[in-house]
């Protein structure tokens, strides 16, 4: 962040990076020297981020720079893999999520996912939604949950598609209705982030604009984080970029910035396509 | 291709190695072809000869006899035979007596071996329900010995089938359905055997087995592949499991001997011991198949469900379990197939023992169907033989009505991804 930027008074509504929140904010989820191990092999080296709640940070790089890794890192998915030991301070709301003070259930609910690969549960479209709300007794009573499922598929989108077929099987919908059914799922239990590991790598053009359509508007009512292969896709949906190369996180910025004018020329060829 | 010259797809040596790729397929082809046929014949062979052979155990020949109560020895008190005791009242009554005198008088001399024990509770079980019959004189169909039923059905001793000519000159010899195949339990006499007793001990058995090795196989296959470490440990206990499963079963049966009945002093021959036994050798086949079938929820299932804040807890149990059970009720279908045909093992913790009554729980003495066909099938008796099919045959029929259970179980849960 450049210091000029705290002065700015009049933001420009219709670019979505005009409106700068002064720098002493809080952060939603901030995360320091953070390096990630799996077995004796470095994924993640020394990375330190801050992620806004209401912004959308995108995570760039080549394959295999260590992206998806620190995503899972955020709400702490890589406690599954056994050999993955993750260093360094990871905070949401200012308390550390990787001490074992931390619930893991309930920083999940706190910070939602969704992944590469579309996964709904092979249960009904209902049940694929009222499944995390149900689990965490977010409802008192079958219409209260009933409300939930309503305003999660109709927040993702997806309500007007499915809302006469929802005893039908959630893995007979579309991929891209399926991305958002996976999407409707996530917020039906009320994250404050969501994590996004590249939603739109698996389906086509048309059901990657509605995602990203999407994005659009669930930013401003939960921080996103997505992590994504295509470059036109971060200018498109994020306010801030991070380009990650080789597990280190090479440059952080605003997304204009990064790909208009990067710092590192190690951005620069990755923008112009020199690699990757 | 980064040679300079160009493929030549039409030259000789292509094209004779692409009719050597085609004729390799046909002979696979045949080979596979031949293999299946070969199985289907075996199986055809096994059926038909089975069904052959067992169809007469199910049917018995009756003989048509006149006996005058009034004139017979068989002195019973009709006031007793009123009374709940009359069933003890006509066992230690001369019935075998009566029967010989009777058959003797009607058919001559040679035909005083005519009726066997079969025919002794038949009259024993007409006189208790209705003790009226005593007073006069009344024609019965009862069930022939079994060397005459032998020589009525296919070739027995000359005495025999004189007396069967006989019988049929009079028209005095019927075939009929034989009930008591499936109603009594082991006897001395082949015509008056049958199965009900080792099909209810069989009931028990595996019951038990069940019980005991579906649960914990399923629960071991859940921790070992959802929650335990991976070290040293873990793959020591798989590598035992893995093991266990290729035992021989009799090995079980010694198991069984020394632990159930030696050590923990339980009751010989009775369903719980054989049932535990079986457990011990169906277990190992469950947690392999379970484990399988664990490791076959896709990840991306269980990274759903913890995505949205489920514990480890609900994760196994809401998703991986549901998804897992079709594949689990393979390996036990598989499992308890194996465990309802086993003879071995129940051999070894006594469960060949002769057993005439039926078994009314898990702790009485019983037999199962496999070994009653291994007895039987050691039988000297020729009446055995037909039994000894017809007991495959119901088995077989067990096993199928347990099969399609399972299997119906299995698509019901079914759910696809």
């Amino acid at each position: 962040m450049t210091p000029n930027h705290s002065t700015i008074t009049l933001p420009k509504p219709e670019v979505a990076d005009a409106v700068e929140p002064p720098v002493e904010r809080n952060p939603k989820m901030s995360a320091e020297s953070v390096s990630v191990f799996y077995g004796d092999k470095q994924a993640l080296k020394d990375v330190s981020i801050k992620i806004y709640d209401d912004r959308v940070t995108a995570f760039i790089g080549p394959s295999g720079c260590g992206k998806s890794t620190f995503l899972r890192c955020l709400n702490r998915m890589n406690d599954t893999i056994p050999s993955a030991r993750v260093t360094g301070k990871i905070e949401l709301d200012g308390k550390d999520i990787t001490s074992t003070a931390m619930d893991v259930v309930q920083l999940r609910a706190r910070v939602g996912m969704v992944f590469q690969k579309p996964n709904p549960f092979p249960k009904s479209i209902f049940e694929n939604v009222a499944y995390g709300p149900r689990i965490h007794g977010l409802s008192s009573s079958k219409s209260e949950l009933d409300g939930i499922v309503e305003s999660s598929l109709k927040r993702a989108g997806l309500w007007d598609e499915v809302k006469d077929r929802l005893s039908e099987s959630g893995t007979a919908l579309s991929g891209g209705q399926q991305q958002r059914l996976c999407i409707a799922r996530a917020i039906a239990v009320d994250p404050e982030v969501i994590l996004m590991d590249e939603p739109c790598s698996a389906l086509d053009p048309i059901a990657t604009a509605k995602i990203e359509e999407l994005i659009h508007e669930l930013r401003g009512r939960y921080a996103i984080a997505i992590v994504t292969h295509n470059m036109q896709q971060a200018a498109r949906v994020s306010q801030r970029t991070a380009f990650f190369h080789l597990g280190e996180m090479v440059e952080y910025g605003k997304t204009s910035e990064i790909f208009t004018n990067p710092r590192e020329q190690r951005t620069q060829d990755y923008i112009t396509g020199r690699y990757g | 291709m980064n040679s300079a010259a160009p493929n030549r797809w039409t030259a000789d040596a292509m094209r004779k190695r692409v009719r050597r790729r085609y004729s390799s397929e046909r002979w696979f082809h045949a080979v596979g072809l031949g293999a299946v046929a070969l199985s289907v014949l075996f199986l055809a062979f096994l059926l038909t000869t089975m069904a052959a052979k067992g169809f007469g155990g199910f049917t018995q020949y009756e003989a048509r006899l006149p006996i005058d109560f009034a004139r017979s020895d068989l002195f019973l008190d009709p006031a007793t035979l009123r009374g709940p005791e009359a069933a003890q009242t006509v066992a230690g009554a001369d019935i075998e007596g009566t029967l010989t005198k009777a058959a003797s008088a009607a058919y001559g001399p040679q035909a005083a071996e005519l009726f066997g024990d079969a025919a002794v509770n038949r009259l024993s079980s007409a006189i208790v329900a209705n003790p009226d019959i005593l007073k006069g004189q009344s024609t019965l169909w009862l069930p022939v010995s079994s060397k005459v039923d032998v020589a009525a059905k296919t070739k027995g001793d000359d005495k025999s089938e004189a007396l069967v000519n006989a019988l049929e000159q009079r028209q005095s010899l019927r075939r009929t359905f034989n009930t008591g195949f499936l109603t009594a339990s082991d006897s001395t006499d082949p015509s008056a055997v049958g199965v009900w007793g080792a099909l209810k001990g069989t009931f028990f058995t595996i019951l038990v087995t069940m019980l005991l090795a579906f649960p914990i196989g399923v629960l071991a296959a859940v921790y070992l592949e959802e929650f335990a470490p991976r070290n040293r440990w873990t793959d020591m206990i798989e590598v035992s499991i893995n093991n266990l499963a290729a035992v021989p079963s009799i090995i079980f049966g010694l198991l069984g001997l020394a632990v159930f009945l030696n050590t923990m002093n339980l009751t010989r021959s009775a369903p719980i011991v054989g049932g535990m036994t079986l457990a011990l050798m169906t277990m190992p086949v469950i947690v392999i198949a379970g484990r399988n079938a664990i490791k076959t929820v896709p990840p991306s299932i269980r990274d759903a469900a913890l995505g949205v804040g489920a514990s480890k807890m609900q994760v196994t149990f809401h998703h991986v379990l549901p998804l897992a059970l079709p594949g689990i009720l393979t390996g036990t279908i598989i499992g308890m197939a194996r465990a309802l045909g086993e003879t071995a093992p129940l051999l070894m913790i006594g469960m060949r023992a002769f057993v005439a009554a039926p078994p009314h729980g898990i702790t009485d003495p019983a037999t199962v169907l496999p070994v009653q066909i291994f007895l039987w099938s050691d039988e000297v008796d020729r009446g055995f033989v037909e039994k000894t099919s017809a007991a495959i045959i119901v088995l077989l029929l067990f096993m199928l009505a347990m099969n399609g259970l399972a299997i119906y179980l299995r698509n019901r849960f079914e759910q696809r991804w």
